[in-house]
């Protein structure tokens, strides 16, 4: 039924309660911090095994993908739930960027074998932008040039894992290259959980799927919509974490959570959490029907939620002391994300510049 | 158990019978509150069917579209909000069936008689004193202050100390006070505003039958649990448009003039819109919830946040309006029945708003409810725990 609807739904459904539940079963049993610490220290920061339960085990990888296609046919409402668990736990596997943004991508370009593959999770997709431009901003492009593609992109997301890259080129195409055709190079990354690549096309072929503009603006629009959820869960846990922390630690022969400073200082961050909710929801909801208010709903997301997810964050550091700031307590894995996804898919001033626009209050 | 589809129809029938163009305002609203539309959670005979609360939207949404009078909620917010809950509560069988159907109308105004000068965060410390006579009346004899609408109302809740020998909490007995006894006098106390919304109110030998107490003797600190709770959530269930709250001034104003804009005003006024926007969406969501059946606890932190951006918008509201912001639109001492955001200018908005986070409980107190209540982190140090109310350093 597409009656339309005066507010959108901001709860969460029984499915999608049950989706979490089983989404955190299984994090919880293959993803904990301590692996993902030593994980992201390793060559190897992807976690290959999870991304194969998760996407051959449990299909998620296919869920904004039509199920004539391959897919679950789901829609953004559970990729966000999926999300807010992901974010919980860090998890190290390129979901975000190979079921949501790439994904999106073939989808706008109706590249339906294509969509196929990523949806079973076999193969993983990564678009060739660099993981801080929003959704109609510029973005860099390669050389096609006698049929072959040239040139260098960096900060491509998860792109070390890719096996098929999504290039836009400077003759507005999108085209799709086959990893094993280009040069991917990682970077040395803030986000050891996410990290960055610089990919090198030295005459790659590459197949032409469509116009790369309304792609790439489609998947970034996606992308910054349902980080949201992502952050929403990454802050959720710092402040659990942080709660629960502060309710054993002793000082002065009390707990520490019990000083009002901090007492304050948590309540008001559960505060932010909880806008920071309905901001999430809103923007996977708007996202999930085409409603009309999407680019505004994914704005105010964005523009809400990198601040708080970092605040969250630091919080979390400071209030755990010493501990905090160690190398093996794995607040350090959420501080980083938090940051990076400050800047991905555009920061909230360019979150705030978009919606000056859509709702009409013009700079000067 | 009532539907929706025999809501609507027995709203038809109340057009029907009282069409709002031709009746007499107070003729509808009382005709309105005998059909059980009025509240239609409330139980039957007190203004309700006894229908699911969230049905209330769909009988209201057919009274509006007929142009039906509403009972003018503002004005009689007290009432309403916390008066009415409590009495649903506590009240008897007797009281309910008195005091109900004038509040809902708004023919009878409801004041709180709850803070003191010297127990406002520490309500419970209060020293208003009530001695019963024997089995009859009490005489209540102390002062009570900020108290909003004392001089149009007609009734009060009031809480008073009827035994000084244990504990604060356990001493306190709560009351329903007549507004016109000859040994209540109100004075108008005036705010930063220059108004006189609220007041000081004086209590001299003031006799409650016992027949106007609300629960039990010495449970009033249950009871008015009950109130401020109450008091706390009213706001969380509001559903508001975009731009419906304070932000939508500041918005028209910077979208009508554009000579006033900088680029400074602009990251405030873009960040506190955005803001805004998710507040608005968390009532929502609060809202779905409680129709949901599954009542969160983001009710606490609303008033929380409301009272932050109202004060932080009207602030920039001031600056924004350059040389206009000098200016103030009227400091005549007056006594307003009802706070009005909308009908004055920004420099009264700011004033008023700073209230926003001292009424009802300050922010400092709220967020230690937060933090207790919702994250379950330890209480404060309790040193008046044991201790008689009468032994208390005061
Ligand atoms: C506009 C307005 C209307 C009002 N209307 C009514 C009304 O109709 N009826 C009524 O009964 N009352 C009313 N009040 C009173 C209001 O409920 C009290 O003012 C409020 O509860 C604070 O009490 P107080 O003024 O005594 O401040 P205090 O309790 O003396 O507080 C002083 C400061 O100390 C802080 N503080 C106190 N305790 C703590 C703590 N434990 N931890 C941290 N900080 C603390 C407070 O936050 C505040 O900043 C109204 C107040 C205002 C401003």
């Amino acid at each position: 039924m597409t009656t339309p609807r005066a507010q959108p739904d901001l709860l969460y459904s029984e499915d999608e309660e049950a989706l979490r539940a089983a989404v955190r079963d299984l994090l919880s049993d293959h993803c904990d911090a301590a692996g993902v610490i030593a994980r992201v220290e390793s060559d190897a920061p992807h976690d290959r095994e999870l991304w194969k339960l998760l996407a051959d085990g449990m299909g998620l990888a296919g869920l904004l993908v039509p199920e004539e296609l391959g897919g679950q046919g789901a829609t953004h409402r559970e990729v966000a739930v999926v999300l807010e668990e992901l974010g919980r736990s860090v998890a190290p596997v390129p979901y975000l960027t190979s079921a949501v943004v790439a994904t999106e991508a073939l989808l706008a370009a109706d590249a339906r074998d294509l969509l196929g593959e990523l949806a079973s999770g076999r193969r993983i997709g990564a678009l060739a932008v660099a993981l801080n431009v929003s959704a109609g901003s510029a973005y860099q492009v390669v050389r096609f040039e006698d049929g072959a593609l040239h040139g260098r992109l960096t900060g491509i997301a998860d792109a070390a894992v890719a096996d098929v890259l999504l290039v836009p080129a400077d003759d507005g195409g999108l085209y799709a290259v086959d990893a094993t055709a280009a040069t991917v190079t990682p970077q040395v990354s803030l986000d050891l959980t996410r990290p960055v690549a610089e990919v090198t096309l030295d005459g790659a072929p590459g197949r032409l799927l469509g116009d790369a503009e309304p792609a790439v603006r489609r998947a970034l629009r996606a992308g910054a919509g349902l980080l949201a959820s992502e952050q929403l869960g990454l802050a959720e846990w710092t402040l659990t974490e942080t709660v629960r922390y502060l309710k054993q630690r002793k000082q002065f022969n009390r707990p520490v959570g019990g000083f009002q400073a901090l007492k304050h200082r948590l309540a008001q961050l559960w505060l932010e959490v909880v806008n920071l909710r309905a901001t999430a929801r809103n923007a996977a909801d708007q996202l999930a029907t085409s409603g009309d208010d999407a680019d505004l709903a994914v704005a105010v997301a964005q523009a809400f939620a990198a601040p708080v997810a970092v605040h969250a964050a630091e919080e979390a550091l400071q209030l755990h002391g010493g501990i905090g700031m160690t190398w093996e307590h794995p607040v350090h894995l959420y501080l980083k994300r938090a940051k990076a996804d400050s800047i991905a898919y555009g920061t909230a001033g360019a979150h705030r510049a978009a919606l000056a626009e859509l709702v009409d209050l013009q700079a000067p | 158990m009532t539907d929706a589809s025999d809501l609507r129809r027995r709203t038809a029938e109340l057009l029907a019978a009282y069409p709002p163009a031709t009746t007499d305002r107070l003729d509808f609203l009382r005709a309105r509150f005998d059909a059980g539309l009025a509240w239609v959670h409330y139980p039957e005979g007190l203004g309700g069917l006894g229908a699911p609360r969230s049905l209330q939207a769909v009988v209201d949404a057919d009274l509006e579209a007929e142009g039906a009078p509403d009972n003018d909620p503002r004005r009689i917010g007290i009432g309403l909000g916390m008066a009415a809950p409590t009495i649903l509560a506590y009240g008897t069988q007797e009281q309910k069936r008195q005091y109900l159907r004038p509040l809902w109308t708004g023919e009878e105004v409801w004041c709180q008689l709850f803070s003191e000068p010297g127990a406002g965060s520490d309500l419970a410390a209060l020293g208003t004193r009530a001695v019963r006579e024997g089995d009859g009346d009490w005489v209540v004899n102390g002062q009570k202050v900020w108290t909003s609408s004392a001089h149009v109302a007609r009734w009060a809740i009031l809480i008073a100390r009827t035994d000084p020998d244990v504990p604060k909490h356990r001493g306190i007995t709560y009351f329903i006070c007549d507004m016109t006894d000859p040994g209540i006098e109100v004075r108008p106390l005036r705010q930063v505003t220059g108004e006189a919304e609220f007041n000081e109110v004086f209590i001299t030998d003031v006799r409650i039958p016992d027949a106007r107490r609300l629960g039990e003797i010495g449970d009033g600190w249950k009871v008015a649990q009950t109130t401020l709770n109450n008091e706390r959530v009213a706001i969380g269930g509001m559903r508001l448009p975009r731009e419906g709250g304070m932000i939508g001034p500041v918005a028209k104003t910077w979208r009508e003039h554009p000579e006033l804009r900088t680029h400074d005003l602009h990251q405030r006024l873009l960040k506190l819109w955005v803001e805004s926007e998710a507040a608005r969406l968390t009532a929502e969501r609060l809202r779905q919830q409680l129709v949901a059946g599954q009542p969160g606890p983001e009710g606490a932190g609303m008033k929380l946040a409301f009272a932050r951006l109202n004060q932080e918008i009207s602030g920039l509201e001031v600056e924004l309006r350059g040389e206009e912001g000098l200016l103030y639109d009227d400091w005549t001492m007056r006594r307003p029945e009802l706070v009005d955001f909308v009908g004055r200018d920004a420099g009264y908005r700011y004033l008023r708003s700073k209230g926003n986070s001292i009424e009802g409980g300050t922010t400092e107190v709220l967020l230690n409810i937060v933090a207790e209540r919702v994250l379950g982190l330890p209480g404060e140090p309790r040193t008046d725990k044991d201790v008689a109310w009468k032994d208390l350093s005061r």
